[in-house]
């Protein structure tokens, strides 16, 4: 059953008593929360997303609350429990779920050790997946989005989840948070793209998020190959240039990209190996979007 | 959670189970299973259910979804036992010509001698023994070659230096792992008195020839110091199976458990060991000689503080449900952490030392302000 399917007193119900099981990619996450405005959100950025049935295993357990005091009436604030425990300071009321998004994030970069996972988009076409690993700051993200707009399927936009024993990628889709001026880039690129709220003032400026497609959250149990890897770098006035890269130079970008690879040890050299070899790999600077994914189509259909 | 059930005792129950009979688990519900995962995540025991769960031949039998768990916990302790592998070789290499005996202590004992506790054991420092003549040397070598004092206030410095019995700890600016080097096994203020230069002369040396541990019933004996008289309980759980381990491994060997009560006389320290004999057994089941038991019953303390300490160590080795976390654990903990000060010095040394400590919170103390990750 999806989100959408619950009746909207039943998904409040929960929300606020036992939690609300979702699925999202291999992962189940408990949800509660009874901090006003979160509900309507959750239910919106993830009503294609498979509701579990009780009683499961869940991997992750994050829970919203409103600190107690005085605060709760001036400047009401929102506090995560991952796993009963806080780890980021409270946030402001109104930033619940970006705070949610956040802290999900984090709980996986912490725990899903049995993936190398790489800091990287990836988005999926012809049955292979393009990786874009990059830090924060370098578009990835808008480039991801870009894509998604003209037909890439997204396996995820934050995480490229690489499973040990046959170099498959693992599909992640979620809401992609898109930051400052890549609001506007993509209200442009994709009029249609179904953009939430936006969120001032967060620790990353202005936050916005992007809906995830039916289709692609229906998929997101077929994983798929690495077919390219391509490095992105946004450079303001550049004309587009997309050029191969050395294997053992991509290597070190690469493990240079991931949140553990030092931890996986033996096992993380030889990930990050099979995937170079796997390969064609890439250094991209844009600056216009059209031509970067003119470019990217091609790989895709050469 | 049904209503009408504890959700701490019924968490503490599966957890401590598991951690006694590992086999239990595969009778296991979903339900029991996501509570037992958290518990043990929380407790720093998850690799090790996962080591011993294979061991036993029942990964299969257990759900798909919790192997993923125990895979990804097990690849977190094996990055734990490498960075202690290095860090140690490390250190040999920069004392490589010192003519120092370096004993390992705890963690990196049992990690480097091949001990059960070693199974999916996390550690977040490599602890050492050397001999106090030498420590200076050694303290210099390490700062002369890299590594760097991680405590930097000048009371901290002189804390550990006059009352401790280990230095302030030091950490390699590339590398996580913290070392403690210690020159003796209880605070030198501590009522405590044991002798390390017995505790070095019985030491046994590894196959590398530079490292040496702890002869089994002073490793028993040092693990039972550390848990119930220097800790403030926060990997306490994790402590207590360290020691479950050690006698259900050293228990089967032929003269073990008289040394082992011989030992504790002669180092007066007899009251750790009968905690942690108390303990195992209570908590985790493991199988205790009767005559041990009587032998040791003699340094019991009084009936009340018994009674008392029995109710708050249940209370800080097994974790609340994370969804409900109850005030007395709290409570407990800050009643352990006075007791293990009240344990470590004199009551004229204690008042001062935390006169100081609350005076430097408060000097401290700034607004509060978001900050992130």
């Amino acid at each position: 059953m999806k989100l959408a399917d619950l009746p909207e007193d039943t998904f409040t119900r929960c929300l606020a008593g036992t939690g609300i099981l979702l699925q999202t990619g291999p992962f189940i996450v408990r949800i509660h929360s009874s901090v006003e405005g979160f509900a309507q959100l959750l239910r919106r950025f993830y009503a294609n997303f498979p509701v579990v049935p009780e009683p499961a295993i869940a991997d992750f357990h994050v829970r919203l609350t409103m600190p107690g005091g005085i605060r709760r009436h001036w400047r009401p604030q929102v506090l995560l429990l991952l796993d009963g425990q806080v780890v980021f300071l409270p946030y402001p009321l109104s930033h619940a779920f970006p705070l949610f998004e956040w802290g999900l994030n984090w709980s996986i970069a912490m725990q899903a050790h049995q993936y190398l996972m790489l800091h990287s988009a990836a988005v999926e076409r012809s049955g292979r997946v393009l990786l874009l690993p990059a830090w924060s700051g370098s578009g990835k993200s808008t480039l991801c989005a870009a894509l998604v707009s003209r037909g890439w399927r997204l396996f995820s936009d934050e995480f490229g989840l690489v499973r040990a024993d046959d170099g498959q990628l693992i599909p992640l889709p979620r809401p992609m948070p898109l930051k400052n001026h890549s609001i506007d880039v993509i209200r442009d690129f994709a009029p249609d793209a179904e953009l939430g709220p936006s969120f001032y003032g967060t620790r990353k400026g202005t936050v916005a998020h992007l809906g995830t497609s039916a289709a692609c959250v229906e998929q997101s149990a077929v994983s798929a190959p690495p077919g390219w890897l391509v490095f992105p770098r946004y450079q303001p006035g550049a004309s587009m240039r997309l050029e191969p890269i050395f294997k053992p130079q991509a290597f070190i970008k690469l493990a240079n990209n991931s949140f553990n690879y030092q931890l996986l040890g033996l096992r993380g050299f030889q990930s990050v190996s099979r995937l170079v070899r796997d390969c064609d790999c890439y250094v991209l600077s844009y600056s216009n979007l059209d031509e970067a994914i003119v470019a990217l189509n091609y790989l895709a259909e050469s | 959670m049904s209503i009408g059930r504890d959700p701490g005792k019924q968490g503490a129950n599966i957890l401590l189970r598991a951690l006694g009979d590992p086999a239990s688990t595969i009778s296991l519900g979903v339900e029991d299973w996501d509570l037992l995962l958290r518990l043990a995540r929380a407790t720093r025991l998850l690799g090790r259910l996962a080591v011993c769960i294979e061991e036993q031949g029942l990964l299969a039998q257990v759900p798909p979804r919790v192997v993923d768990h125990f895979s990804a916990a097990r690849v977190f302790v094996d990055h734990h036992q490498r960075m202690a592998r290095w860090e140690i070789s490390c250190i040999l290499k920069a004392l490589d010509g010192l003519d120092v005996p370096i004993a390992l202590l705890k963690g990196s004992a049992y990690i480097l001698a091949g001990l059960p506790p070693a199974r999916g054991r996390l550690l977040s420092d490599v602890d050492l023994l050397v001999p106090v003549a030498l420590l200076e040397q050694v303290e210099k070598t390490l700062l002369g070659k890299g590594w760097e004092s991680v405590k930097l206030e000048e009371y901290d410095q002189r804390y550990y230096r006059t009352w401790m019995h280990e230095l302030p700890p030091l950490r390699h600016p590339d590398r996580g792992l913290e070392v403690d080097i210690h020159h003796t096994i209880s605070p030198l203020t501590s009522r405590l008195n044991p002798d390390p230069e017995k505790l070095l002369l019985d030491s046994i040396s590894l196959a590398d020839e530079r490292l040496r541990v702890l002869q089994p019933v002073d490793m028993v004996l040092h693990s039972a110091v550390h848990l119930f008289y220097d800790g403030e309980f926060i990997n306490g759980l994790r402590d207590l199976v360290d020691l479950a381990d050690l006698f259900g491994h050293f228990g089967t060997r032929a003269g073990f458990w008289d040394e082992l009560i011989q030992r504790a006389r002669e180092q007066d320290l007899q009251r750790p060991l009968f905690y942690a004999l108390r303990y195992v057994q209570r908590l985790l089941g493991t199988d205790i000689p009767a005559s041990v038991l009587t032998a040791i019953d003699v340094v019991a303390p009084p009936r009340l503080i018994l009674y008392l300490m029995d109710r708050l160590i249940m209370w800080v080795m097994v974790p609340d449900h994370p969804d409900f976390p109850q005030y007395r654990t709290a409570v407990a903990q800050w009643l352990l952490y006075v007791r293990s000060h009240w344990l470590r010095m004199p009551p004229g040394l204690l008042l001062k030392h935390l006169a100081h400590k609350q005076i430097i919170r408060w000097k401290r103390r700034k607004p509060a302000t978001t900050v992130h990750q």
